[in-house]
């Protein structure tokens, strides 16, 4: 059962990048460190720096294939079971680095949670064990299952639509729906850290709403880290922005990192200036 | 150019309320009276026509050329007809409808007539007995419906059941091994799996016969011929298996490896459930190559004429060993009790496979599939 209780927040400047890192102490901060990633002798990412705070919502945005889905694939050791793939570096959660020889692929991953572009439900199961499959899956148990899968469902935004037919196929809800029961399953193993990629690039306004007012309600208890082409997306939802962009023949890189209104507003690197107002990407 | 709002061809028809007429619907492709009476009357007047020529004027005989000057005439005529009252495009659209109608009907041919068959042939020894009844004791005299065959029901079953508890786990878990875990040896293990697919089901036998009758001394039994059967078996599971695994997309298992599942979990979990009715459509096909082999089972179960039901000790009777040895029995002559006999094992054989079939696809279904 969740026990985090909402912590009362003082109003913050968007702007300052001081005031964006969440109280000493909270859990799910990520920090990646000096990350390089290769596929085979193709190095696809270099040298990366992030800090992502506990209780925020980091944006990644970038052109396409500059290496942000692969980077928050290194985040949940996702990356290591493509064949022939290499990285370098660490990734701190909570202070202790996730690929150290003490940490558990299997633990990370429950700990760390990932939602992808293409919903994807078990379609052998019903609504209600898709929520209940993390818990299947890695072996937990929980002391009220219905009342697990109400409290997940709601949070996802998804309990008023689906309350009635728990015991319909997973595959057989819309598009949007079967992204938030996707959402409502990863919540359901009590992750520290949820990772989006692109989440509602396949998805209608309507559902893209909803899921933005979802991580607007979990991103306290849950750090969020999305990878979003949706530049007004970027700007509704995040706390912190990461531009990452690409050469020709060269790795991607991070350009610049800060707070979103001042990525936005106010870029540092011409190069963001660029992307943000779209004369490129 | 002025219109005249009182013209009559101008108003809307009175029978409809709101201005609109009302269309009959159009269906395109459906099957009107008028097509049906041009088939029935092509296929009537190329008959007479055929007939006349073929029988009565050319020094031509025999059944199969009059079948086939039949069909062709047909579709001589069917194509003019159509061009009459359609046109060639509507025409030439028929012609290959029918064309291709009559060529999927004589692929059916064969096997109605198979079937057809062996139920006539079959219907002399079919009695409630057949089923309940072995052959101990019935001398080759007696007649088509003396004696019967349970003894080999039960064996076939008995060792059809075996091969499948043996072939089935090992050949599911090479198909996860070749495309789940890739380990280092999947090319290894695929190659061995497609040249024991080309062993001749003889060689399987005389293997078995080899091995574990000869080198380990032990006697004819039904097991003997499980084993055999399911070196048949294994690698037309692992192989479907191997193909189904692969069509399960992958956007499933990184769903649950992102949850923190193990891999093995994984695929016990979320892999081989989605899979599961195209594992069943594997185990049938296995099934299929096991249920009717008879040439393994000679050496290895031998064939009986009394009942056993114990398959680790001593000969077993199986119904494709006992349509066989039915068949010898008879010597090969039409009507003889052993023939009819064979004929009524063979029917059997064929609702056995039904059943098993049935039952599979039952245990198969998952409970979201609407197939």
């Amino acid at each position: 059962m969740d026990v985090r209780t909402e912590r009362e927040e003082p109003e913050i400047d968007l702007t300052d990048a001081a005031a964006l890192a969440a109280p000493a102490g909270t859990p799910g901060e990520m920090i990646a460190e000096e990350v390089s990633a290769w596929f085979g002798s193709h190095k696809v990412l270099e040298n990366l720096n992030l800090h992502m705070p506990a209780g925020r919502v980091t944006a990644l945005i970038g052109p396409s294939g500059c290496g942000k889905s692969t980077f928050i694939r290194i985040l949940n050791r996702m990356h290591e079971l493509v064949v022939g793939a290499a990285l370098a570096g660490s990734v701190l959660l909570d202070g202790a680095d996730i690929y150290g020889p003490h940490h558990r692929p299997t633990d990370t991953r429950r700990r760390i949670g990932m939602v992808f572009q293409k919903p994807n439900p078990f379609p052998t199961m019903s609504v209600y064990d898709n929520v209940l499959s993390g818990l299947k899956l890695t072996r937990s148990r929980a002391t009220d299952r219905d009342a697990l899968v109400e409290q997940c469902l709601g949070r996802a935004g998804l309990w008023n639509e689906v309350k009635n037919r728990l015991r319909a196929a997973g595959g057989a809800l819309s598009g949007g729906q079967q992204q938030r029961l996707c959402i409502a399953r990863a919540l359901a193993v009590q992750p520290e850290v949820l990772l989006m990629d692109e989440p509602c690039s396949a998805l209608d306004p309507t559902s893209t709403r909803r899921i933005e007012e979802t991580i607007e309600e979990i991103k306290q208890q849950v750090t969020i880290v999305i990878v979003t082409h949706n530049m007004q997306q970027a700007q509704r939802i995040s706390e912190q922005c990461a531009f990452f962009n690409v050469n020709e023949g060269e790795p991607g890189r991070i350009v610049e990192i800060g707070p979103t209104a001042q990525i936005f507003e106010n870029p540092k690197d011409q190069r963001t200036a660029d992307y943000v107002h779209g004369r490129f990407g | 150019m002025s219109v005249d709002l009182d013209d009559p061809g101008l108003q809307a028809p009175p029978d409809s309320p709101n201005g609109h007429v009302e269309l009959a619907p159009m269906r395109p492709g459906a099957l009107r009276w008028n097509d049906v009476a041009i088939f029935l009357g092509a296929a009537v007047s190329s008959l007479s026509l055929v007939w006349l020529v073929y029988e009565r004027l050319a020094p031509t005989s025999g059944a199969l050329g009059f079948l086939i000057c039949w069909v062709l005439t047909f579709l001589l005529v069917y194509w003019i007809v159509v061009r009459e009252v359609d046109g060639p495009l509507v025409a030439t659209d028929k012609l290959v409808a029918v064309g291709i109608g009559i060529v999927a009907v004589g692929l059916l041919v064969p096997l109605v007539s198979i079937l057809v068959y062996i139920i006539y042939q079959g219907l002399h020894a079919l009695t409630v007995g057949f089923f309940l009844r072995d052959m101990t004791g019935i001398s080759p005299q007696q007649p088509a419906s003396a004696g019967g065959a349970a003894h080999a029901i039960v064996g076939s079953l008995e060792q059809v059941g075996l091969a499948l508890v043996i072939s089935v786990p090992i050949g599911i878990t090479a198909a996860v091994y070749m495309n789940e875990v890739r380990g280092r040896m999947t090319r290894a293990v695929r190659t061995f799996v497609n040249a024991m697919s080309g062993v001749p089901s003889i060689v399987a036998g005389l293997f078995i016969y080899a091995i574990w009758l000869l080198q380990f001394h032990h006697s004819f039994s039904g097991f003997a011929a499980a084993l055999a059967l399911s070196i048949l078996m294994l690698p037309t599971v692992a192989r479907t298996a191997e193909e189904v695994l692969r069509l399960v997309p992958d956007g499933l298992r990184e769903a649950s490896l992102a949850l923190g599942s193990p891999e093995w979990r994984t695929t016990w979990s979320v892999v081989l459930p989605t899979a599961r009715s195209g594992l069943v459509t594997a185990v049938i096909l296995g099934m299929a190559r096991a249920v009717g082999e008879t040439a393994p089972l000679i050496m290895t179960s031998f064939g009986t004429q009394t009942m056993n039901w114990n398959p680790f000790s001593g000969a077993q009777q199986s119904l494709p060993l006992f349509v066989w040895q039915q068949y010898q029995l008879g010597g090969g002559a039409v009507g003889t009790p052993g023939f009819l006999r064979a004929f009524t094992g063979a029917f059997a054989l064929i609702m056995v496979v039904l059943i098993l079939f049935v039952i599979a696809r039952l245990f198969g279904r998952s409970k979201f599939s609407s197939r």
